[in-house]
């Protein structure tokens, strides 16, 4: 400890020697296992979410070549010597793309990832406000994914193996009528863990924003990543204990005799959905919120403004998250509701256009007379704008409960939410990373290869979900591993879309390499005058402890 | 009896025929939505047409936006950045503009929702008038229930047709078409007022009918209720609507509106043998929906 801290005083702020003899190796382990530095830990969960968000990009590309054609082709028992199993393991691969995406790849990215890294860097903090909290938050999520992926090769329902009741996780199929099996149980650990993770990662993002700000720094001047981290940690913290509740409710049910969600004890399943979806949609804004935040920063940035309507964009963030705890049952129009509630959730659900439109509305503004530079991040940011217009206006349309029982479980549902989310969430996530990889990894990727693997991205992207739109309005209901031979044309074209989507995804991991091995030095602002954060002021990357002496903020 | 049957089925014919393109199915390549087969249907897809032209508008208008501003303010057509970052005007316009199309939206939203879920929507119907079905979901099957609560109850049994089958495989020739079709369809009569009861026995389903713009979850230790009221007789499929486990993609449902007289006949033949659930007499209609279906593929 005595040497840490004089090791930390021999740093001072602006210092640019990443990989001082002093700073424990890459290569120890000790530095990764029993790491407390916010920026090892945003690397661990920026790695970690590659992992497992190939993993689930894998699952996905099962599912598509699945439904390439009608018939089975993949999950009927014999192909590939029975590799992919039967209809059952098909919805297993659903269920774990769905979790997958959520807990392990998205939320590690953006919440995990970036905040951790860029939190401390630009509200002008030395670290987070507990860092060896911060260790327990990200190791919980390893276990947690070990957890899941273990599920899949346990009993589920009589006879086969893992869990296939989709990520809402709803009873009684994920009861012991359904499932009875360990798999499901090995499910509700592993969200245990990853909830906890996300709950003591959260309380540490709000502990540290409100305490850790750098002198000067008020709230009201805080940069919008950091405003975006603090609204999401707030959700978390009041979402995810219901989710825990539904869960340990559900483990009860299962183990224990009890009868929270089992018709013939006096139970109700819908009342596991209403416990479910108050988390479920709050974690959809837990999800693009921090993207959102970089995305102005970015738009600022390339277009060399600061960003329109500061406040606005705050505050629209602030009312998007409080709003989001009551629009929960927009996702059950279907279940039995008094056409009241029903009427109530309708309204409730069309005011969040409002701030929305004030977000994408202030994007813009912010490059109005702007000198706008394309680069990368830059392209990744409009393409974002654009995607989540289209994904946002269908959320409109399902927000109707009157059109939405034409079109609930259907794969218009499907384009919805991978619009919003995978061309949403997943574009912001590219965003920031090429925003800041330089400041990161301390040396620059190769413009041509990430110019390349946005095109390929958007336009695979757009390939897979835009038909679904098609296949929903048509009636093509999701979660289907076989469908009549109508569907087929459009969900050929999507199928296409994926491998364009996979092609980019190569592409991205050349660059990652191709950077790796050049190792063209970084400068601490690559970007310029439209760079204003704190973390520019860095080098790049980052000392091992920064602001020794902390930054001022006029 | 049979004799009458087949008099019956060439009266069935000509009103099938009539019909039309009720038997619109998912077509290939389709990207709207299935054609509408009650007032309900109809009202909903004017109405989502509505909601569809104002986000296209929106839409266009982010795109058109965006491609301005990267034309006009990229690097080389402005040089140098301007530095506002407020304008009140503008402000109030994109907060209150929004707010008056949602309004205007939700005036449209709403009497189609009630008009969906209060039953028959408000309109008085004799109780003697209404047609009961009830519908309950099974892994992984429908049955319906008829005459229920009378000496005269049955339940009829409902499950995809599969090409491999022994008893009644799956012949497109017939008409049949895969994914959809079932051994013992749901049957009810044209221009009346039907209404569903909807439950399951293990786990949650979901009665689903596009063409009706009518899906309910089939939940257990819950009766769910909804009405539909159909213009033309003919043959409307739906499918399950609700993950329910290893089968969910292989429990359709396939329902025959029929003219009453023809329902009559059915509910006779289908309560003397449940079983097999009045599928000879079904079989004995002609089909004017099969070539339609055959070019469609």
């Amino acid at each position: 400890m005595s040497s840490d801290a004089k090791h930390a005083a021999d740093h001072g702020r602006g210092h640019d020697h990443a990989h001082d003899h002093q700073d424990p190796k890459w290569y120890s382990p000790a530095r990764w296992l029993f790491s407390t530095n916010h920026k090892d830990i945003g690397t661990l969960y920026l790695v970690f979410a590659l992992i497992a968000g190939v993993v689930g990009f894998v699952f996905s590309g099962f599912m598509r070549a699945e439904l390439a054609e009608p018939g089975l082709q993949l999950f009927n028992g014999t192909a590939f010597g029975g590799f992919f199993g039967n209809e059952h393991n098909y919805n297993v691969i659903t269920t774990m793309h769905g979790l997958i995406m959520i807990f392990f790849m998205v939320m590690p990215a953006l919440i995990g990832g970036f905040g951790n890294w860029f939190v401390p860097l630009m509200i002008g903090a030395p670290d987070m406000a507990m860092p060896r909290m911060n260790n327990i938050s990200f190791w919980l999520v390893p276990v947690s994914f070990f957890l899941l992926i273990l599920s899949m090769f346990v009993p589920g329902p009589p006879g086969d193996n893992g869990f296939g009741g989709g990520w809402v996780l709803y009873p009684p199929l994920s009861g012991t009528t359904g499932h009875p099996g360990l798999a499901m149980d090995l499910v509700i650990f592993s969200l245990h863990l990853a909830g906890m993770s996300s709950i003591l990662g959260a309380i540490n993002f709000i502990v540290t924003i409100l305490n850790m700000r750098a002198p000067g720094m008020t709230l009201h001047k805080m940069p919008l990543f950091a405003w975006s981290v603090l609204v999401t940690a707030f959700l978390l913290v009041l979402a995810l204990p219901v989710l825990a509740g539904a869960l340990t409710m559900l483990l009860t049910d299962r183990n224990f005799g009890s009868k929270f969600f089992e018709v013939a004890g006096g139970g109700d399943p819908v009342m596991f959905q209403h416990l479910f979806w108050f988390f479920g949609h709050p974690e959809v804004y837990i999800m693009i919120l921090p993207g959102f935040g970089i995305v102005s920063h970015v738009i600022s940035t390339f277009s060399k403004k600061p960003v329109f309507g500061y406040l606005g964009m705050a505050y629209a963030m602030v009312s998007i998250g409080v709003i989001g705890f009551i629009v929960w049952a927009h996702h059950m129009y279907t279940v039995g509701m008094d056409v009241n509630l029903k009427a109530y959730f309708v309204a409730a659900t069309m005011i969040i256009a409002v701030p929305t439109g004030i977000k994408i509305f202030s994007w813009i503004a912010t490059m109005w007379g702007g000198s706008i530079e394309f680069k990368v991040p830059m392209l990744w940011a409009i393409g974002f704008i654009f995607l989540f217009t289209v994904g946002g206006v269908t959320g409109v349309v399902l927000a109707n409960a009157g059109v939405d029982h034409s079109l609930h479980d259907t794969y218009y549902v499907v384009a919805h939410f991978h619009y919003v989310l995978s061309l949403g969430a997943v574009f912001t996530l590219f965003c920031g990373w090429y925003y800041w990889f330089e400041k990161m990894w301390g040396v620059k990727y190769n413009g041509m290869i990430a110019g390349a693997h946005f095109w390929l991205m958007f336009i695979g992207s757009n390939l897979i979900f835009f038909p679904q739109h098609f296949l929903g309005m048509q009636g093509m209901p999701r979660r289907y591993v076989d469908y009549t031979p109508a569907f087929e044309q459009w969900h050929q074209w999507s199928t296409y879309g994926y491998w364009i989507a996979a092609a980019a995804t190569i592409v991205f991991f050349i660059g990652l390499v191709e950077a790796m091995v050049r190792r063209r030095k970084a400068e601490a602002n690559p970007w310029g005058e439209g760079a204003t954060t704190l973390e520019w002021t860095l080098s790049s990357p980052p000392p091992f402890h920064q602001y020794n002496d902390l930054p001022r903020v006029r | 009896m049979l004799r009458g049957a087949w008099k019956l089925g060439v009266l069935g014919a000509a009103s099938l025929a009539a019909a039309g393109h009720a038997w619109a199915t998912p077509t290939p390549g389709g990207i709207d939505f299935q054609t509408p087969a009650t007032e309900t249907a109809r009202r909903v897809q004017a109405f989502h047409f509505e909601v569809l032209i104002i986000i296209t508008v929106i839409t266009a208008l982010v795109t058109a936006l965006l491609i301005w501003v990267m034309i006009r303010y990229n690097r080389k057509a402005s040089p140098t950045p301007k530095k506002f970052s407020h304008n009140t005007v503008v402000e109030i316009v994109w907060t209150v503009l929004p707010v008056l199309i949602l309004v205007w939206i939700a005036k449209g939203s709403f009497p189609l929702l009630y008009e969906q879920d209060v039953m028959f929507n408000g309109e008085q119907v004799a109780e003697e008038q209404v047609v009961d079905i009830k519908v309950y979901g099974n892994m992984w099957y429908w049955d319906y229930t008829y005459n229920q609560n009378t000496d005269q109850e049955f339940v009829v049994e409902s499950r995809m047709l599969r090409a491999g089958d022994a008893d009644r495989p799956l012949d497109t020739a017939r008409g049949d078409i895969p994914q959809l079709s079932v051994d013992y369809p749901m049957v009810a009569p044209v221009g009346r007022h039907v209404r569903l009861k909807i439950t399951a026995r293990d786990v949650i389903h979901s009665w689903a009918m596009p063409q009706f713009a009518l899906k309910v979850d089939a939940v257990p230790g819950r009766l769910n209720q909804l009405w539909f009221k159909v213009d033309q007789p003919g043959i409307y499929y739906g499918q399950c609507s609700e993950l329910c486990g290893k089968d969910h993609s292989n429990m359709p449902i396939e329902l025959w509106i029929l003219p009453q007289q023809q329902y009559d006949q059915w509910l006779v033949a289908a309560q003397a043998d449940p079983a097999n659930g009045g599928r000879a007499y079904l079989d004995s209609l002609p089909r004017p929906g099969v070539t339609q279906l055959a070019a469609a593929e």
